[in-house]
């Protein structure tokens, strides 16, 4: 066999096992678009007349509430977790504290702790506060998860900053506001920018808190898909349709920001 | 200028950059507080209740009978037959999951580190099983994939003839690692792809030269280098795995040994609504992670600070 011939069957190969494993992602979106007698049919239907039903039935069922609710809670946790991200990856990167390990170790331990841990006080403290199924307060307490990683990654692009820029900014006697928004931030936008993608999809795919924590009025997304568990009767196109919906916004901004988020991912340990 | 100017120009010089550092370390401690403040307040002293909540006796059934207990929920919880085959499940689950989605994205990254005709929309489509919302896929997996009578692996056992499999509930363990692997194998792919790409081309051109055969470039080069790629794939992926809820919840309800450490809490504190007893396996379960996260940690400090200190 030719080497040219073994690079193509590697090709072959590769496209296969690729298609296999986006095969589950492709036939929800496909079943999204079925008649419900075809989504659930015995034998798998790949030609049949598109209908939007599956999505009407979707909304029907309220589902613009819920996302709304889980872009609201992730909006809110994004920015509040970057503003207190910047200028504590600052202090750990450009200024030094003293004691930069032990800072890192308490960020990470905190993302360490699971939060079977916390759930159960914060349910209690919620709810005599009567602050249980409130969309801000699950903003909230998902900013302080996302928190650590935000700092972590945020800080190895900041650590590329170069430092003689922030010196010559010191030098010419700019305050440590000015130092940081003018001078640092225009220089690691993308970094903020990806860690701030990781965050919204942490928590708009986050399914543990928002089940517990919200209950009609806060509910988000992730929990009404699992409420199709309970479901009675035919489905599978309705499910199709609203899982595709409450996943494309994630699956988009992830392809756009591919590069990004590999660093993200690893917490910027990876350029 | 004479010998004793320099030294007290020094010396003030030295005062000075003292000065300035310990006014920056001021200002740095101020920049550092606000998101260690947010996160004690959302973290440490929830736990810490968790810990007091794990020493009395309060089960919401019957609100009336509340006091301190001490270690007695402890006893329960260890007693009860719940929480060694919790710890299995968990253990289990993650392990099989990590190994399984790092060696399809050890696979999945060397084939896609090859130049080929759409290689850019192959690893476009790859990454997006980690992007799906995992409660979206959890039920795509159960209902479109696995279910005896609608599922595409049933019509394929059908079509082979051979017997049709109700995969969640015979098989409850493989289907929560399926998708946990499904899920992670991109994740891992990701991490080992950018390893491979960033390698040294020379190092590998050489070896090609020297004779040395694809099988032990890949063996003596390619994977010691990828080696901290691994670690922090493996880290990482563990430390979101071990905390494993979605799929358990959705796929299994935490039957046939799938009961993992946060689904059993959630069940005694939100079905049982025993408060002691749930707080009690919320801090073994810390318990462990920090056992794991130790480890973890210590590794990722050797990896995170080789290139990260100025």
């Amino acid at each position: 066999m030719t080497s040219r011939t073994k690079g193509n069957l590697v090709t072959v190969l590769t496209w296969v096992l690729v298609l296999v494993f986006f095969f589950p992602v492709f036939w929800m979106f496909l079943n999204g678009f079925k008649p419900e007698s075809d989504a659930s049919s015995v034998t798998p239907k790949l030609f049949f007349s598109p209908t939007l039903d599956g999505f009407r039935a979707a909304f029907d069922r309220g589902m613009q509430g819920y996302l709304i609710n889980s872009l609201t809670a992730s909006i809110t946790a994004t920015v509040i977790a970057v503003l207190l991200a910047i200028p504590a990856a600052y202090a750990l990167s450009i200024r030094r504290v003293k004691n930069v390990e032990g800072a890192l170790s308490f960020f990470i331990s905190t993302r360490f702790m699971p939060l079977a841990a916390v759930v159960l006080p914060l349910f209690m403290i919620l709810k005599t506060l009567g602050l249980l199924d409130n969309i801000n307060v699950l903003a909230v307490i998902y900013a302080g998860v996302n928190l650590p990683v935000t700092v972590w990654m945020m800080r190895s692009f900041f650590l590329e900053v170069p430092f003689e820029i922030v010196e010559a900014c010191r030098v010419d006697g700019a305050g440590l506001f000015r130092e940081i928004v003018r001078i640092v931030l225009p220089l690691v936008l993308p970094g903020v920018a990806a860690a701030a993608l990781i965050c919204f999809i942490f928590s708009w795919n986050e399914y543990f808190l928002a089940t517990l924590l919200t209950s009609s009025a806060a509910r988000t997304t992730p929990p009404f898909l699992g409420s199709f568990v309970d479901g009675r009767g035919q489905f599978l196109a309705v499910l199709s349709a609203a899982s595709t919906i409450a996943a494309l916004p994630v699956i988009v901004a992830g392809w756009v920001a591919q590069k990004q988020l590999v660093r993200g991912l690893s917490m910027g340990a990876i350029k | 200028m004479s010998v004793t100017d320099v030294d007290t120009v020094e010396a003030k010089t030295a005062t000075d950059v003292r000065r300035v550092k310990k006014g920056e370390f001021r200002s740095a401690r101020g920049l550092l507080a606000p998101a260690v403040i947010f996160l004690i307040l959302l973290t440490q002293i929830p736990f810490l209740v968790t810990i007091g909540f794990s020493m009395i006796k309060w089960n919401l059934l019957y609100p009336k009978d509340r006091g301190f207990t001490g270690v007695d929920n402890y006893v329960t919880a260890l007693s009860s037959g719940a929480l060694w085959p919790s710890i299995v499940a968990t253990v289990l689950i993650t392990a099989f999951s990590v190994i399984m989605s790092l060696l399809f994205g050890l696979l999945f990254a060397l084939l896609l580190d090859r130049q080929f005709p759409g290689r850019a929309v192959a690893r476009t489509l790859m990454i997006t099983p980690f992007l799906v919302m995992p409660a979206a896929a959890a039920l795509i997996w159960k209902y479109s994939m696995f279910d005896t009578n609608i599922g595409i692996l049933n019509w394929v056992s059908r079509s082979l003839h051979l017997p049709v499999v109700s995969w969640s509930t015979e098989h409850p363990l493989l289907a929560v690692v399926i998708v946990l692997t499904w899920q992670f194998t991109p994740f891992m792919m990701l991490i080992l792809l950018a390893g491979l790409q960033g390698q040294d081309k020379g190092i590998l051109e050489a070896a090609q030269v020297d004779g040395a055969g694809t099988w032990r470039t890949f063996t003596w080069i390619t994977l010691p280098h990828l080696r901290m790629y691994v670690e922090i794939g493996v880290l990482l992926g563990a430390v979101i795995i071990i905390q494993v809820f979605d799929p358990v919840a959705i796929l299994t309800k935490g039957t046939g040994g799938t009961k993992t450490l946060a689904y059993l809490l959630y069940e005694r504190a939100f079905i049982g609504l025993d408060v002691g007893e749930a707080a009690a396996y919320g801090v073994v379960t810390v318990v462990l992670t920090i056992i794991v996260a130790t480890v973890a940690l210590r590794t990722l400090f050797k990896v995170f600070m080789a290139g990260g200190s100025r």
